[in-house]
């Protein structure tokens, strides 16, 4: 069966003029007990690659530069 | 080389004791091993970051079980916890933690982590079950995590992140040899050899599907996709009690705790619409959570926390601690809906089903050694059949099995294993990564959840639960054969899927198997309406034997602390009774 990709808006918001990823920073992507960040090899910057998201918090709170935001995903909200 | 590319690869490595799982047991189990023996190696290996993994990857707001001398005893906390649990207790082992308990919370308090004290010094701690007191607050919660890293740290504890062991292996005499595992962001494969294995995985949280519809909504850490239950099913240890499910009651939609332990002892509680009580105690038993679940049925729900009767300033300490640890986005999802607490209440839902001993009875069967029935094999935490242990319970119980399983790795050596065995188990993980196209592991893992739902939520109902063992049947054969994943990180979705099936299998074995009701909501069964003591006054042991999943009964051990005739039945009177 072919696979067909959809739209889903995702709960972690990363600012791209305060990440430091593209420094070497990959805090928000250790830490994520879902495993769902990534950086992103366009822009050197941190993004949600997966909407598997348990809005823990670990990404925000350890984040050097304040650069996450967790949001409640959008079905709960 | 690329995030999440898949990459060919085994390697093999070998420790003393490997402890797999870096959430709350875990970390406290390999420092235990390790402090017995320094010279052995051992080995702590964690699906996501021990830094930040498990259920208390944001820290916690207190104990909900702390053996308090001057408080509580051994023995009350004992009784408690065999009332709460409908009698079907070892007690041996719920006593050794509530012995074991206190000596914990001063090592606790020894790495940094606070708890309350009142002016004179001593543990201030707050009453919520119905018969004891045993909730002491953490004033610095959030920083559990940290602190034991440091630990961790310190004590030269071999820590791999980002592996998901997804089997056991064992010698041909039935010894525990080591674990097979998967990196999670290239699919190679590491074998570890090891002499003992402890089991900390977490409950089986992503088996029910939340009733936002979001996969991940769900109460425990979604990363407790039951693996661990499945691993030791694989390895044919016994599993306690899997019918007695867990479901707690929480935040509408956030599904998160309110949190009743947090605010009860300030005089907050549970209403219904006409904002009147309805429960005697916000302990959450499964008596407890029939009359919850009764409530909303009975057309006077809404169900509420309701704690804007409180003085503003202790609203404003409840809040803080609520927005602070644990689920922190509580404080962000409340806002989003217009909730003030000190205007509104906080409407209550129930959970979906999962596994769990930390909060009801469901587990990989341990002694009171935390020995599973697996000769080298442990199991402390959510995943271990000790009832009701919680937060310290995990830690308590993660020391008994560190320690224990170091003597075991002193007094053996490496058992043997089939590389055969290896072999096979590489190309059952990697089978979703060699097919062109296929189902997606999300859509097979909505659907066995949703069926879960469907066909297994309480009240259970025989017939729903064989439609349910058939759709089932039907989606596992979808799973085998045509489950696809494109990279390392769907292939890391595509071995939780198989860990939530057989989870979701293990739930319709055990439950069709105990022929009555017992726990409340938990184990409600409309064809046999009634509690039958006669018949089942015992534990139930779910095992695969020649390859067939079997249950069967095990006698529950004589009691430590006697409990009188008069109590046994405390937590079934939970609903209030009317008056004028």
């Amino acid at each position: 069966m072919p696979l067909a990709s959809y739209q889903t808006s995702v709960p972690v918001v990363v600012d791209d003029a305060k990440c430091i990823a593209d420094k070497g920073c990959t805090v928000c992507v250790d830490v994520c007990p879902l495993d769902v960040l990534r950086i992103s090899d366009m822009t050197g910057k941190a993004y949600m690659a997966y909407d598997e998201c348990w809005y823990c918090m670990p990404c925000e709170a350890d984040c050097p530069t304040g650069a996450v935001t967790v949001n409640i995903p959008y079905l709960l909200r | 080389m690329a995030l999440d590319q898949i990459v060919d690869g085994l390697s093999e490595v070998s420790c003393d004791v490997l402890v797999i799982g870096g959430g709350t047991a875990g970390p406290m189990a390999a420092l235990k091993a390790k402090l017995k023996n320094p010279k052995a190696n051992v080995v702590l290996l964690e699906k996501a970051n021990v830094k930040r993994s498990g259920a208390i990857s944001m820290g916690m707001d207190g104990l909900n079980n702390a053996v308090i001398p001057g408080y509580a005893t051994p023995e009350q906390y004992t009784k408690e916890i065999t009332i709460a649990n409908d009698g079907i207790v070892d007690q041996k082992a719920v006593y050794k933690y509530a012995q074991n308990c206190f000596e914990i919370i001063e090592e606790l308090d020894s790495f940094g982590i606070r708890f309350l004290k009142n002016e004179n010094g001593d543990y201030a701690v707050k009453k919520v079950h119905h018969i004891g007191t045993y909730v002491l607050p953490m004033p610095n919660g959030e920083t559990v995590k940290k602190a034991l890293y440091r630990q961790l740290r310190r004590a030269r504890i071999l820590i791999s992140n980002r592996y998901m062991a997804t089997r056991l292996l064992k010698s041909s005499d039935g010894r525990i040899a080591g674990a097979i595992s998967v990196n999670t962001r290239t699919a190679e494969i590491l074998v570890i050899k090891a002499k003992a294995v402890i089991l900390c995985m977490g409950a089986a949280g992503r088996l029910g599907l939340p009733t936002s519809g979001y996969m991940f909504g769900t109460y425990e850490n979604a990363a407790n996709s039951g693996d661990g239950y499945a691993m030791a099913y694989h390895a044919g240890a016994a599993l306690a009690n899997l019918e007695c499910y867990q479901i707690n009651p929480l935040i509408k939609d956030y599904n998160g705790p309110a949190c009743a332990y947090v605010a009860g002892p300030f005089g907050a509680f549970t209403a219904n619409n006409e904002g009147s009580r309805f429960i005697e105690c916000d302990y959450w038993s499964g008596q407890m959570m029939l009359e919850f679940y009764n409530e909303l049925l009975s057309g006077k729900g809404p169900v509420f926390l309701q704690l804007k009767h409180l003085h503003p300033d202790t609203i404003s300490e409840i809040e803080s601690t609520l927005h602070k640890v644990e689920r922190p986005t509580r404080g962000l999802f409340q806002q989003g809906r217009g909730v003030d607490y000190r205007n509104d209440s906080i409407e209550m839902h129930i959970s979906e089903i999962g596994f769990c001993s930390g909060h009801s009875a469901s587990g990989v069967f341990v002694d009171d050694n935390a020995r599973t029935t697996v000769p080298g094999l442990y199991a402390a935490g959510d995943m271990a059949s000790v009832p009701h242990n919680y937060m310290l319970g995990a830690f308590t119980n993660g020391s008994v099995a560190g320690i224990d399983a170091m003597e075991f790795a002193d007094n053996h050596d490496f058992a043997e294993f089939d590389a055969q065995d290896v072999a096979k188990e590489r190309d059952r993980v990697l089978a979703p990564t060699r097919r062109e196209d296929g189902i997606p592991p999300n859509q097979v893992e909505y659907k066995t959840r949703r069926l879960v739902n469907d066909y297994l939520q309480p009240p259970k109902v025989t017939r729903k639960y064989e439609l349910g063992m058939r759709r089932l049947a039907e989606t596992r054969q979808d799973m085998q054969e045509h489950m696809i994943a494109r990279n390392a990180h769907e292939l890391l979705r595509a071995l939780e899927v198989q860990s939530i099936m057989d989870c979701a299998d293990m739930a319709v074995h055990a439950s069709l198997y105990r022929e009555e009701s017992r726990w409340g909501l938990y184990h409600w069964r409309t064809d046999f309406p009634e509690k039958d003591n006669e018949n089942w006054f015992c534990h139930t042991l779910l095992s695969k034997q020649n390859g067939k999943m079997t249950s069967e009964k095990r006698a529950v051990e004589p009691y430590v602390v006697p409990i009188a005739d008069d109590e046994k039945d405390l937590y079934d009177k939970q609903r209030i009774r009317a008056t004028a």
